[in-house]
């Protein structure tokens, strides 16, 4: 008897403005996507804290001096084996080297600084274009035992 | 600020003020900076505070809490003590990976931290 084929990837394209309740249905529109394929509670959490830090760094840092009402757009597609969210914004963009290292010692007390890390912590990889202004992360899922 | 916007609920036990947050998510940029008021508020007060922040049923946090902890830890940190507790796991794995479990000092339920403080 033929098995069930897996769900079709699902995929999504949505413009953010900077309030929450626009970044909050951004993440359910993934989460709901993850849902329909199972990922595990540990997973969930991993993206939505990565599109959480990436998402706050565009409106932070990518879209500083621009009008609050500039979008940031965020795309993303979920499949089986793994999820693919890429968020673009407006701004000018940034190199990611020139960040630095939160965890050394003599930064370990600074505020800000740790949402790349993070992102880079939990995804399984991480691009950027050349300018610097939209990063595509990317979540495999553990094959199961 | 009005009482009825506060994202926390604090009590008092043993002379520990304690501090949980109202919101499983600790997302919010506003929101966080009202946190961060409110318990600078709180040191300004007392700068020899004994400040517990509990993490019962919160979910998720960001890297900009995570900052707003730093800074109650430095504001508080001439004069008082902060503990935190009942941090959920996968949160827990968060300060691990930022290594902030070596800044702050952690416990694993309200009691113990409370029996923490010096």
């Amino acid at each position: 008897m033929p098995t069930n084929p897996d769900p079709a990837p699902i995929s999504e394209q949505i413009d953010l403005v900077n309030d929450r309740a626009s970044i909050h249905h951004a993440e359910s529109r993934v989460l709901d996507a993850l849902n329909v394929f199972d990922y595990p509670k540990a997973a969930r959490f991993a993206i939505r804290l990565a599109i959480e830090e990436a998402v706050t760094n565009a409106f932070k840092h990518g879209h500083k001096g621009l009008p609050r009402e500039t979008p940031v757009r965020l795309d993303f597609v979920v499949a089986v084996d793994r999820a693919v969210i890429a968020v673009e914004d407006q701004g000018p963009g940034f190199n990611p080297s020139d960040v630095p290292d939160p965890t050394l010692d003599e930064n370990l007390e600074r505020p800000c600084g740790r949402g790349l890390m993070l992102i880079r912590a939990y995804m399984s990889a991480l691009t950027f274009n050349p300018s610097g202004n939209r990063v595509e992360m990317t979540f495999i899922r553990a094959t199961e035992p | 600020m009005a009482a009825s916007d506060s994202r926390l609920r604090i009590r008092k036990d043993s002379n520990v003020t304690i501090v949980e947050f109202v919101d499983r998510n600790i997302l919010d940029e506003a929101n966080i900076q009202m946190i961060g008021d409110e318990i600078t508020g709180l040191i300004e007060s007392n700068p020899a505070l004994r400040l517990l922040i509990s993490f019962a049923n919160v979910d998720h946090l960001s890297s900009a809490a995570l900052g707003t902890l730093i800074t109650i830890n430095n504001k508080l940190r001439p004069k008082g003590q902060l503990r935190l507790a009942n941090i959920d796991p996968q949160i827990y794995e968060v300060f691990v990976i930022t290594r902030l479990n070596n800044i702050f000092k952690i416990h694993s339920t309200t009691d113990d931290a409370i029996k923490s403080f010096s």
